[in-house]
């Protein structure tokens, strides 16, 4: 084990100016994924900088009626606040739908955008990866793929974003605020992840050194009718290996609004946005869902092994749009 | 009702664990965590190319790092002697001929120890160590197809055959022929395998993780050419086992490493290390013929078993077992074959082939009952064997009928429709399925010692190991009933050879050996009291062996029955299955503690579940090694996949051992996978063929449309 710095950090500008432009320095969260990755050698951070007691653990809502969640507000705490429960249900179900209870109770809400994918290949430093040695190649195209990207990946990564959390976010337009020596900052979350092309081991769009603050959630009526559904080959403790955020208003037969974002399908969270135009103003009913699914996942590029994957997205957003209909018509 | 002296029996009363707070309370010391003074920790590096030589070890690039003391590797480590036949009839696992040969055999084999003041500078070191190899080509691709395997006797012959299995083929009215596979599974016990070795005056002494310390310290003394005597070994508590903790790498590291510095030397795998150097269940690919008469009665029978094995180590995966004991029919084939691939050696694992083999068997059982028109329950009835089917050897007992009267009574079988596919809750398709369950019933020579103490109460003192099963506290009801005293009055040592031979923790033989060795002494030691005279103050001790007593025990077939039930949900359109309830009735002999009993039944079935919906290892072929070699990667049931499972037994003491016991650590696996492979079909109509039944197989038979009946 490599020996490492620590330093806690008790107001935002202390952090970000603790951490400075030194490559080799990291914030420390929850650390339920960082240590991890520090353990088995994919990172190996110099130093330390422990955000987690800054204070950036409230949620509160907006003049406009949406959320400003704080970035160190635990995902059990996010999970169970009232605001959330009532006007973003799916993000409660995304959250409690991750990890374990003792992992939400460490777990931030900076650090669960932040992780790292469980790519098998990423995780082990005995092999290549071009996530975590640019350039070494990546050997779950012609190897082990099966929970691995359909949308969006490249020939250069396949790898998927591991969050539940961030797929609900990304279905209500959340707004990423970053702090950096310079001053704010602020991403939105379709635009904080990188696409993959030739360069995966750039994730995000955050600037060196930025430290996240919070995430801003806009007023969306719509998604107080909202679920999010993971799928999983057992029933908790697993990451999924499909997920759907989806939020719908539906009156007389017509969709007034609809939201969808796919997960484990995509190095993102991916918002299926032409799924969403063909949806709105439409009928509510299956054929119109399917439809709808098949034009989002027309864009699929599956390997051998992760083809099922568009069948299950496809029954996914059917199952679950025609679940938020039907409670729609009652 | 007049003896009021008489104290209420033992066994067959719930007692929680003696060792249970000590346990929960943390003051039970596992291997790795004995402190010991001038303590160096030691850590392996492993191979990364599956096949090659090693060209270079650089040690002098990491002998100036922090705290490290040395490095061993082939080029400087003492030679060992692993020419020799163990406590279990077997060679020596492969990778304790460590550091012997620039050879690689395979991904993760071991080659090179190094070792420092502190365990982080240990790995460090290790990880920084500089390895070059000659890597040569490898294959690791495992199919049924592979023309270069080859039948392998075991504890149990290769290949079986009796009567025209073409013929009798030909003539039946109703035939199945399945290929069924299971993959390659790993036993994971919580606690790693971990083991620290010192020499004290001249004496070898190492505190380890392990299923026998007899067996541990036979092979360690075989090894080293050290006189028996001259070893000791310990191992007190033992967070799981399943088979995987013999002796291994890491304890013929400790040991060198403590040789060299002359200083304790611990050497503790990580969950990673352990995919490779723990052993771990071949994977199968299994091919059953059945042939039967329209009412059922089976006139062939054929269950071919392939799995893999290393290219330096001959382990076979005895698949077609349960078939020589379940079900008879005029022609009846067996085989269990390997093929060697550049893969670690594989080794007993939970059930070691009844599990993976009864997969397969039971499944084609419950194919041919919907071929023939049959309730799965009465065609095994119809095919219950008077004996042995290949030995034509009589049952001690065999009450797997009984088992299945009772699970189908609580189960509520007689309501079941067999039709498949129509059930529905929601999203969910419902379905249930059963299946049988067999495993040997033995015992192996042990000694014990028994001290009547001046104090009135009683010392045990036996090389039991207990893995987590409970077997401390079934020992010590076992020794109560025999000297008639309160259990309280007992205390039994185990897990040290110093204590004399005895058999391991293994092939569910464990409790019933070890306790057949206590009964012997306790006999002796009451005689001894009888004669009455005062107990002096170092006790009165008697020693048992039961070699001459176990080896008089009649050929016979022997074994355990069970009846699995399970019922599930199926979501066609994700793939997901859910096990909504379980039920396992088990004869199992005479049950000593049904606290524990039931523990290890349900733990068992569990087992099942992963094997059923969740448990794969992931090879991938390009370097030969695993993806995922983690549990975050491999997975096993958690807390929401496990949901109402009751285990229960009906009344079967063996009549040939002093207590009554048959054994029951490995038969609650047994048939679990079966009876849920069974159910999913009963669920949706498709026969699942392949372990583990994963969301995308569901989800691609359900798409490939109703043509699709098997996957």
């Amino acid at each position: 084990m490599r020996d490492f710095g620590y330093q806690r950090a008790h107001d935002v500008s202390g952090a970000v100016a603790l951490l400075g432009a030194d490559p080799d320095a990291r914030f420390l969260g929850g650390g339920t994924n960082l240590v991890d990755l520090m353990k088995t050698g994919v990172e190996r951070p110099a130093r330390l900088v422990d955000v987690r007691e800054l204070p950036l653990d409230r949620i509160e809502v907006t003049e406009e009626g949406g959320l400003r969640i704080g970035a160190t507000v635990t995902n059990s705490d996010l999970a169970a606040h009232p605001e959330v429960r009532r006007r973003y249900p799916a993000l409660t179900q995304a959250v409690l739908a991750g990890a374990s209870g003792q992992l939400r109770n460490m777990a931030t809400v900076g650090g669960n955008l932040l992780q790292r994918t469980r790519c098998g290949y990423f995780a082990d430093v005995t092999k290549p990866c071009n996530k975590r040695v640019p350039g070494s190649g990546c050997p779950a195209v012609e190897g082990e793929h099966r929970n691995h990207a359909v949308l969006g990946a490249s020939e250069h990564c396949v790898a998927t974003h591991p969050s539940d959390m961030a797929v609900a976010l990304t279905a209500f337009d959340a707004v990423v605020s970053y702090e950096t020596a310079d001053g704010p900052g602020e991403l939105p979350l379709t635009e904080f992840y990188l696409p993959v092309g030739d360069t995966p081991h750039l994730e995000t769009a955050l600037p060196a050194g930025a430290l996240i603050t919070g995430v801003t959630l806009p007023p969306a009526p719509v998604a107080a009718h909202s679920r999010y559904r993971k799928v999983r080959e057992r029933a908790s403790y697993a990451f999924a290996i499909g997920s759907l955020a989806a939020a719908m208003d539906v009156r007389d037969g017509v969709v007034r609004d609809v939201r969808l974002a796919l997960g484990a399908v995509a190095s993102r969270p991916w918002r299926a946005r032409e799924a969403e135009r063909l949806l709105t103003g439409g009928p509510a009913d299956a054929e119109a869902f399917a439809a709808a699914a098949d034009a989002e996942l027309a864009a699929a590029r599956p390997l051998p092994d992760n083809r099922y994957k568009v069948t299950l997205m496809r029954n996914l957003v059917v199952a679950v749009l025609t679940e938020l209909a039907e409670e729609a018509a009652r | 009702m007049t003896t009021a002296t008489r104290l209420t029996p033992s066994v067959g009363t719930a007692h929680s664990r003696v060792e249970g707070v000590d346990k929960v309370t943390g003051a039970a010391r596992y291997a790795g965590e004995i402190p010991f003074a001038e303590l160096a920790h030691g850590w392996l590096a492993l191979s990364t190319v599956a096949r090659g030589r090693i060209r270079s070890v650089e040690a002098d690039g990491v002998l100036g790092m922090p705290g490290v003391l040395a490095v061993l590797y082939h080029g400087n480590a003492p030679r060992v002697d692993t020419d020799h036949v163990g406590l279990l009839g077997v060679k020596p696992e492969p990778t304790t001929a460590l550091f012997q040969h620039d050879r690689v055999p395979h991904m993760g084999w071991p080659v090179a120890l190094v070792v420092a003041e502190t365990s982080e500078q240990a790995r460090e070191a290790a990880e920084a160590l500089v390895v070059t190899y000659e890597q040569e080509p490898h294959d690791v691709a495992f199919s049924g197809g592979r023309p270069d395997a080859y039948s392998v006797d075991s504890h149990m012959p290769g290949a079986t055959e009796k009567g025209d299995l073409e013929s009798e083929l030909a003539a039946s009215a109703v035939v199945v022929d399945a290929e069924y596979t299971t993959p390659e599974e790993h036993h994971n016990p919580m606690e790693p395998h971990a083991a620290t070795a010192h020499w004290d005056g001249g004496r070898l002494e190492v505190v380890d993780s392990n299923q026998g310390s007899t067996w541990v310290a036979q092979e360690l003394a075989a090894l080293f050419s050290l006189e028996p005597s001259a070893v000791r070994v310990r191992s007190e508590h033992i967070g799981g086992g399943f088979g995987s903790k013999g002796v291994r790498a890491h304890q013929v590291a400790a040991v060198m490493a403590a040789t060299a510095l002359q200083r304790p030397v611990r050497v503790v795998l990580t969950r990673r290390q352990m995919f490779s150097l723990a052993g771990y269940r071949s994977p199968t690919a299994q091919r059953v013929r059945l042939g039967a008469d329209a009412d059922g009665r089976l006139r062939a029978l054929e269950h071919r078993s392939l799995s893999v094995t290393s290219t330096v180590h001959e382990f076979v995966e005895p698949s077609s077992g349960p078939a020589r004991v379940m079900y008879d029919a005029d022609a009846h084939h067996t085989a269990n074959e390997v093929v060697r691939l550049d893969v670690p050696t594989p080794t007993w694992m939970r059930a070691p082939g009844e599990a993976p083999g009864s997969f397969a068997l039971e499944s084609a059982l419950d194919e041919l009952a919907e071929k023939c028109g049959l309730d799965p329950i009465e065609l095994r009835t119809r095919n219950e064997p008077e004996a042995g089917p290949v030995s034509g050897l009589p049952f001690s007992s065999r009450n797997l009928l009984a088992c299945f009267q009772e699970g189908a009574r609580r189960f509520g079988w007689a309501d079941r429709d067999p039709r498949p596919g129509l059930r529905r809750d929601g999203r969910w398709l419902l379905g249930t399925g059963t299946a049988a369950a067999s495993f040997g019933a033995g015992a192996a020579p042990s000694t014990a010692a028994l001290t009547a103490e001046a104090d009135g109460t009683f010392t045990v003192r036996i090389t039991a190991s207990d893995i987590g099963t409970g077997a401390r506290t079934a020992l010590t009801l076992i020794a109560a009933d025999a000297l008639e005293v309160a259990p309280d009055r007992v205390r039994v040592r185990i897990g040290d050879s110093d204590f004399g031979f005895a058999m391991i923790a293994g092939g569910s033989m464990g409790t019933r050996s070890w306790g057949w060795a206590i009964m012997a002494a306790a006999q002796e030691l009451r005689e001894r009291l009888a004669l009455g005279g005062g107990i002096p103050s170092e006790g009165i001790t008697v020693r048992s062996d039961t070699s001459a007593a176990v080896g008089a025990l009649a050929q016979k077939e022997r074994h355990s029955f069970g009846a699995q039930f399970a019922e599930v949900a199926v979501d066609v359109t994700t793939g997901e299955v859910r096990v909504r309830r379980m039920l396992g009735m088990f004869a199992a002999g005479r049950i000593v503690n049904p606290l524990t009993a039931r523990s290890q039944f349900t733990g068992g079935m569990i087992w099942g579940i992963s094997m059923a919906l969740h448990e794969e290892a992931v090879r991938d072929r390009t370097s030969g090694g695993h993806v995922g070699a983690d549990l975050a990667g491999y997975h096993v049931a958690a807390h929401a996949d496990v949901p109402h499972i009751e285990a229960d037994w009906v009344d079967d003491p063996d009549p040939d051992d002093p207590v009554g016991i048959k054994g029951i650590g490995e038969i609650g696996i047994v048939g679990a996978a079966a009876a849920i492979a069974n159910a999913v079909w009963h669920a949706t109509g498709v026969r699942h063929r392949n372990l583990p039944i994963r969301p995308d197989r569901v989800l691609l038979a359900a798409a490939a449309g109703t043509g699709a009946r098997d996957a």
